[in-house]
This record gives C-alpha cells, sequence and structure tokens, in this order.
C-alpha cells in the first residue's frame, strides 16, 4: 500500500464516530489548557495518561494529538486578546496581536491566527505524513555548530526587529541574556548567580519570566495609570471578520511561516520559539507596510502563528521516525505509546502502519475541528475586551497567579512572578521594549551550549564554526542581514529597500 | 450470585480500613522524565492493585531533583501519606550542587527498579568493540567525545568510571551533556560525537534498526535479550546501574514507617507492577529495609569518589 492509501485508510479509523468525540475532547481540552498562562500541553497530557488506560490506543492518540494542537493554538487568543501569552511560542504572537486588539482589529488578527494555525497544520501534517524520513535526515546533519549559526542569524534577525530604539532593544537583549545565566551550567553541572538559593538552580522558567513581564507588568501599568490613562480599548471597529485587504496580507505570511516552523520544529534542538521569532523578523523585512509593524501588522500575527504550529507537527517528526522526544510534550506521548507496548523509531512506520497513519489523520482531524471550534468563539472572545478594565485585569491577575502556581507550587515562583512583574512595569515606564528579555532567555542558553559543545568536540579549534557548509551558509545570511540594511540605509535612505521589498512579490 | 455479591461488598467493607492511606507522590522532575514516569506508573498500580484508593502525582522539577527534595523534606515532615521518588542521578546533584538537603532529610523506604547503561557508536563509525573504543579513549582522551545526559548525572558517572577503570585521567575526558529528550540521541545518530552512553531503553529501537552499534552495556552480567557484553568482559572492570527509589516524609513514627514500607512492599510485588517494568524495559531492583539502607550508603560513598575524580566536586 502506498502512503496516500495509508492515509485514506488512517482518515476512516479517525473519523468513527468515538473517535472524533475523542478528538473533540482533546481539542477543547487543550485549547482552554492553551489559553491559561502557566500549564502547557506537557502537563495535561501527563495528567491524561492515566486516563487514557481505559481507552484503546488509537483514541488515546487521537485524544493527545487534540490536547497538542489545541494547546498550540490556545495560547494566541490570551496574547492576542489580554498581552498574556498563554505558552512561550506565542510571545512573538502578542507583539502584533494585542496592538491590532486593542486598535479594535481583535477579530482579524484571531481570524487569520486560527486560520494560519489551520493552513499551516494542514501543510505541516501534509509534511509529516510525506516528507518526514527526509526532514529527519536534514535535522540530523544539523550538530552543535550549525546550531549555533542558527542561533547567530536568530539574535540578527531578532534584535533588529523589536523597537524603535536599537540601544534599547539590546539593553532589554541582554537583560534577558543576564538572566539566562541563572542556574546550573548544562555542560559542567556547576551553579552561576544562584547566590546559593537552591530555587534558581534550575534556571527562570520562560513562562514565568514570560507571564510576569507582560501580564502582571501591563496590569501595574494600567493600574498605575488610574482614570488618567488612554480611552478604554475598543471592542471592535468595523468588521469582526477579515476583510479582502487582510486575507491579502496574510496568506503569504501563513506560507512562509509554515516553511520556516515545519523543519526548524523538526530540528532535536530547535523549538517551536525560534520559528517564530524568524517567522515574525521575515515578516518586517518583507512587508509593504513597515510603518504599520509596532502597531499592529497583521502579518506579524499570521506569520509566527502559523510557524508556531507548523513547528508543532515538526516536533512529530523526530519522534515519529527516531523516537526521539525534543520536547516535554513529545516525551509524554513517547511514554503513551509504550504504554501500549510501541516503541516510536525507525520501525514503528514498518511495524505498526495503522497506528501511525491514524495518529496522522487524527491531527488532520484535531487541526479541522480546531478551526471550527474556535471561528464562531471569535465574535465571543473580543467581547472580552469589553469588560471593564479593573474586573478585566484582576482576571488577568488570577490567571497568570494560578497558571505559575499550576505549573510549579512554589512560593518562591510566586515571588519571581511578582518582582519580574515590577520589573517588566519599570521597563514600560521608561519605554524599554519587553519582548527581548524573553527573547534573551529563551536563546541566550541555547546559542551558549552549542557554541561551547562545538568546542569541546573539537577541543578547541574555532575555525570548526565555518567549516561547515550549513554552518558557513547559515553565518553568511546572518551577516548580510546585519550589513545590508546598514549599507542600503547610507546610500538610498530607505527607499532602496523599501523597492527591495516591494520587488520582492 | 447473591451472595458473591454481599460478599464483595462486605470484603471491600473490610478492606477500607486497609487502604486509608491517600498517598501524593512527588516527581522531583518534569513530567515525561524517568522520576515522571516511575510516579505515574506506581498512581496507576498502587489505585489498580486496591493500595490505595486515591493517589496524586504531583512535579516539582528542579536541578536533579533537589529542588523537589528539599521542598519535601520541609513541607512534609510528618506526614505519613508523601512519598518522594528518586535515584541515583539524586545522588550525584546533591554533591555536584552542594545542596544543602540530602537523603539523610528524608526516611528512604526501598529501591524500585534500574537500568543499565548502554555504550553506543553510530553504525557508520569506524568502532567496531568496546575495546576500540578504549584503545582510542588511551591513545587521546579529548578526542573521544560522549554524548550524554546532565553533567554529574548516571551517564557522565559512568564514562568517569570507564576512563579510570581503563587508566586514563577521568578529568581529561571530553563529556558533551545534553539536556534529556532525545538531544543526545540525535548528536550520536548524526556523527556529532564518537560515542554515546545513556539506558538502554533510549538506545533500543536505534539498535534494533541498525542505525546504532551497541558496544557494551555496564550489567554485571549479560542481559537477557540483548546481544552484546558487558564491560566486564571487555575489559573495563565497571558496573553501573541507574537505579530509581523512593522515600517517605521524614519524622515518622516506627509504626508509620512500617504502614508505608508495607505499602511499597505490596506494590512491588503486585502482578500490575511487574508488567509496568516489563513494558517499560526496566530492572526489577527491589531492595528494602536495612539492605537498602546499606546499600544507599555504600552508592553515595562511591559517587563521591568518582565525582572527585572526574573535578566535579571539590
Amino acid at each position: 500500500m502506498g502512503t496516500f492509501d495509508f492515509l485514506l485508510q488512517g482518515l476512516l479509523v479517525a473519523a468513527q464516530p468515538m473517535n472524533l468525540l475523542y478528538a473533540l475532547i482533546g481539542v477543547t481540552l487543550g485549547t482552554a489548557v492553551g489559553v491559561l498562562p502557566g500549564i502547557g500541553p506537557a502537563l495535561t497530557v501527563a495528567l491524561l495518561l492515566p486516563v487514557t488506560y481505559q481507552l484503546d490506543p488509537a483514541g488515546s492518540l487521537i485524544m493527545f494529538a487534540g490536547i497538542y494542537y489545541g494547546g498550540m493554538y490556545g495560547g494566541s487568543t490570551t496574547s492576542i486578546l489580554l498581552n498574556t501569552p498563554g505558552e512561550s511560542a506565542s510571545i512573538v504572537t502578542a507583539l502584533e496581536g494585542n496592538k491590532m486588539a486593542r486598535a479594535g482589529r481583535g477579530g482579524p488578527a484571531l481570524a487569520t491566527a486560527a486560520i494560519g494555525s489551520f493552513v499551516a497544520g494542514l501543510i505541516a501534517t501534509l509534511g509529516l505524513a510525506f516528507i518526514a524520513p527526509y526532514i529527519v535526515k536534514l535535522a540530523l546533519v544539523f550538530g552543535p555548530r550549525e546550531y549555533f549559526a542558527l542561533m547567530v542569524l536568530a539574535f540578527v534577525t531578532v534584535s533588529s526587529a523589536f523597537g524603535d530604539s536599537t540601544l534599547r532593544g539590546l539593553t532589554s537583549l541582554f537583560v534577558g541574556l543576564t538572566l539566562a545565566c541563572i542556574g546550573i551550567d548544562q555542560l559542567t553541572g556547576q551553579a552561576r548567580l544562584s547566590f546559593g538559593v537552591p530555587d534558581l538552580l534550575d534556571g527562570i522558567e520562560v513562562t514565568t519570566l514570560a507571564v510576569a513581564m507582560f501580564a502582571i507588568g501591563e496590569t501595574l501599568f494600567i493600574a498605575a495609570q488610574g482614570d488618567r490613562g488612554p480611552d478604554k480599548v475598543e471592542a471592535v471597529k468595523g468588521s469582526v471578520w477579515m476583510n479582502a485587504a487582510d486575507w491579502g496580507r496574510s496568506w503569504k505570511p501563513w506560507l512562509r511561516g509554515t516553511f520556516i516552523g515545519f523543519p526548524i520544529g523538526a530540528m532535536p534542538a530547535g523549538g517551536a520559539e525560534i520559528g517564530t521569532f524568524l517567522s515574525y523578523a521575515a515578516e518586517k523585512r518583507l512587508t509593504k507596510h513597515p510603518e504599520e509593524f509596532g502597531n499592529g501588522a497583521i502579518e506579524g500575527v499570521a506569520g509566527p502563528e502559523a510557524a508556531n504550529n507548523a513547528s508543532a507537527a515538526g516536533t512529530l517528526v523526530p519522534l515519529l521516525t527516531l523516537g526521539l522526544p525534543t520536547t516535554a510534550t513529545a516525551a509524554i506521548m513517547l511514554a503513551g505509546f509504550q504504554q501500549y507496548g510501541l516503541q516510536p523509531g525507525p520501525l514503528l512506520f514498518a511495524t505498526n502502519p495503522q497506528l501511525v497513519w491514524g495518529l496522522i489523520a487524527s491531527l488532520l482531524i484535531a487541526n479541522f475541528m480546531l478551526l471550527v471550534l474556535n471561528l464562531p468563539l471569535i465574535g465571543l472572545w473580543v467581547k472580552l475586551l469589553t469588560i471593564p478594565k479593573p474586573w478585566l485585569y484582576a482576571g488577568i491577575l488570577l490567571f497568570a497567579t494560578l497558571g505559575t502556581i499550576g505549573a510549579n507550587p512554589s512560593v518562591f515562583e510566586l515571588g519571581m512572578l511578582l518582582a519580574f512583574g515590577l520589573l517588566g512595569y519599570v521597563m514600560r515606564i521608561f519605554g524599554y521594549p519587553i519582548a527581548p528579555v524573553v527573547v534573551g532567555l529563551i536563546l541566550g542558553p541555547l546559542a551558549e551550549q552549542q557554541l561551547r559543545r562545538a568546542l569541546s568536540i573539537s577541543q578547541g579549534d574555532v575555525t570548526v564554526l565555518f567549516t561547515s557548509p550549513i554552518a558557513a551558509v547559515l553565518l553568511v545570511i546572518a551577516a548580510l542581514a546585519l550589513i545590508v540594511p546598514l549599507i542600503l540605509r547610507a546610500r538610498g535612505r530607505g527607499e532602496m529597500l523599501a523597492q527591495l521589498a516591494a520587488s520582492e512579490d | 450470585m447473591k451472595h458473591v455479591f454481599l460478599a464483595s461488598i462486605l470484603a471491600g467493607a473490610l478492606a477500607l480500613p486497609v487502604y486509608a492511606a491517600d498517598y501524593t507522590i512527588i516527581a522531583p522532575a518534569n513530567p515525561g522524565g524517568g522520576w515522571d514516569q516511575t510516579a505515574r506508573s506506581m498512581q496507576t498500580v498502587m489505585q489498580q492493585e486496591g493500595i490505595s484508593g486515591n493517589v496524586q502525582v504531583q512535579n516539582v522539577p528542579g536541578a536533579g531533583g533537589t529542588i523537589g527534595l528539599a521542598q519535601f523534606a520541609s513541607q512534609q515532615k510528618g506526614n505519613p501519606n508523601a512519598l518522594l521518588v528518586g535515584g541515583y542521578v539524586m545522588v550525584g546533584a546533591i554533591l555536584t550542587n552542594n545542596s544543602p538537603v540530602s537523603l539523610k532529610d528524608v526516611t528512604p523506604i526501598a529501591r524500585l527498579t534500574g537500568e543499565y547503561e548502554a555504550i553506543v557508536v553510530p553504525a557508520s563509525s569506524e568502532i567496531q568493540t568496546m575495546k576500540d573504543l578504549v584503545e582510542a579513549l588511551k591513545k587521546d582522551p579529548g578526542a573521544v567525545s560522549w554524548a550524554g545526559g546532565s553533567a554529574g548525572g548516571t551517564d557522565h558517572i559512568a564514562v568517569g568510571l570507564i576512563a579510570k577503570a581503563a587508566g586514563v585521567d577521568p578529568t581529561k575526558i571530553n563529556y558533551i551533556a545534553y539536556s534529556g529528550g532525545g538531544e543526545a540521541l540525535a548528536a550520536i545518530l548524526g556523527s556529532q560525537v564518537t560515542a554515546g552512553i545513556s539506558g538502554y531503553g533510549e538506545f533500543e529501537s536505534q539498535v534494533k534498526a541498525g542505525t546504532l552499534r551497541l558496544l557494551a552495556v555496564s550489567s554485571a552480567e549479560r542481559i537477557e535479550g540483548i546481544d552484546a557484553p558487558t564491560l566486564k568482559e571487555s575489559g573495563v572492570d565497571v558496573v553501573v546501574e541507574n537505579w530509581r527509589m523512593v522515600a517517605a516524609a521524614p519524622g515518622l513514627t516506627d509504626e508509620q514507617k512500617t504502614a508505608v514500607e508495607a505499602d511499597v512492599e505490596k506494590l512491588a510485588k503486585s502482578a500490575g507492577w511487574q508488567e509496568v517494568l516489563k513494558t517499560k524495559g526496566w530492572q526489577d531492583t527491589y531492595l528494602a529495609g536495612d539492605a537498602f539502607e546499606e546499600q544507599l550508603a555504600k552508592d553515595i560513598s562511591a559517587t563521591e569518589t568518582v565525582l572527585k575524580d572526574i573535578g566535579l566536586v571539590k
């Protein structure tokens, strides 16, 4: 039987009424959990694992698939509406999405996120079905030096994409990089900057920092303004749905986000966040409306959201083809496989084709179900913004705290949440961008570890960083991304840039 | 039929006081890892076998389990219904992190499972046997890079022991630490490193598919169903086992401790638990009471020596 027949058969299995019900339960739970900041899909799947002992393998995996995709999707809703990312992969969505929501365009922002997630999920899941074995070969070529080059590229593109002032952006980034040093150094096992506090040994949790900086900081900022604050947020201006211009500006970012997110998600050390950063940077460079970036550009929501969901499918590539769980959620799904005596790995596609194709088919169904579930809800979600501010922000505080406590029941964690909230507030007052702090916390350790691993393997020989063709190409792109805009700015004062952007189409 | 029904109700009612304990199991790690899987398997089996009516699992991740350990020791003091999962990695982490709280501050109950280490190379590697690897290590320790789990963990300790047994200075080993979750496996498969070391289960499917070559396992004797020599047979006198244990809270009365011990024994001997061991590929290393405490003390001092040799603990 060919790939296509297997997929059709899988769809038949997944389309049975009971399995559809499991998928529905899965996506609903996943969305709910994704919306709550702090509680990630990993914890939900872990909690549900014992429940699914009663189900047959197909049923339980279908439910997992729903939770997984639902969780990836749900995070964007709070990012856009409340500037409170539910998980780290939707931090970038908050940048433009929340600006759109404040300008009364929350509906289109949510819609482009939902449809973009669907498109990306669809393409990436089909990619998982048809080209997984090739993608995984590419992913394995990536060693420490290639990852380091990728991180350099991410740093360069990201730092040029945040905020109006380079100095302020860099300052924020370095705050993040410093925070990233806290905790046990992975390569030597020694504690750094932990000042003897055992709770700091494991470093700072990205979601805690993100929720604190965005949600708590924002709440304090709003509260401090009291009645003097800007006029209340317009809940809806114009249509709740996307208009023709929105569609026209969204479809290319969806596709670009998918093609950036899927391979990066498939890399064992890639992760969903990096894809969203790169996608945001790419959209900012390619847009015809550069003036809107930072003020609610729809491309800045469409691209990263697509990248986020594409990388969720990408994560399943190494899981199914190699048995490599590259995220916590994937590790638990691996445990789920094992509970039925299945060992994901190179042999799984050969030994258990029905199950693998059932899972892939149920991902397609979960993806479709998410769209059906979420599009009608958009009208309801945007009504959230009409809630009087004191109530709304009290609710945000409550959920942010609950989410943090739920993920890690510790008083210290709560203290950190508040301390970083204060930091976020102070940075807002003085006009420093928030996102680079979180970016630094995510990218810093990755770049550092990969660099040190590369140098350790080469026994201190620095040239190894440039001798790999992939690493060299990535570094050249990074250099170009840094230098070309400088030259263009020096010459044509931006006209060239505009032309370049226009000729991209 | 009616009698059977009545009898079962009666039996149920009589049995009730037996499982008075509603246990809370602390897994001092993130969901998905070995400790979390141990805790969640315990939860399932304890409920299935009627050892406890209601079991909760709580994740307190961080720092090789020492965060969970510290929190458990301070917050659960005297609570007979709280259990903590731990193991060999925790012993190492307590030492490398200079943790103020150690296993002395809780009540170790029993060792439950164990996993042996496996040493692998990519299938394309020139290295065919453990002897080849040891030769390469002797020639230039730095040129042999090892991918494995966190620094100071079981994998790292095992490499240190192998170097020492081969007569190589353990501080010279080139160990590349990866966080769990398959990153190390990807590095080995991609031939980024010379060799890889981890629990056999992590490599099993790759070995079977022929993409990795299994050089040796770290058990004392050959393991049934695994086609590889032990380290000892390959001329490296090292036995390492990544064991997992369960501990109770500090400050229990002798009666409370006995009750917990009885429940854990019931768990370890149950058919459900044996089934779990089989599906997860864990060895049954159940050991309790004084014998366990003796073994624990031995393991702790041996670990301290090797960590000092590697240079991770001063």
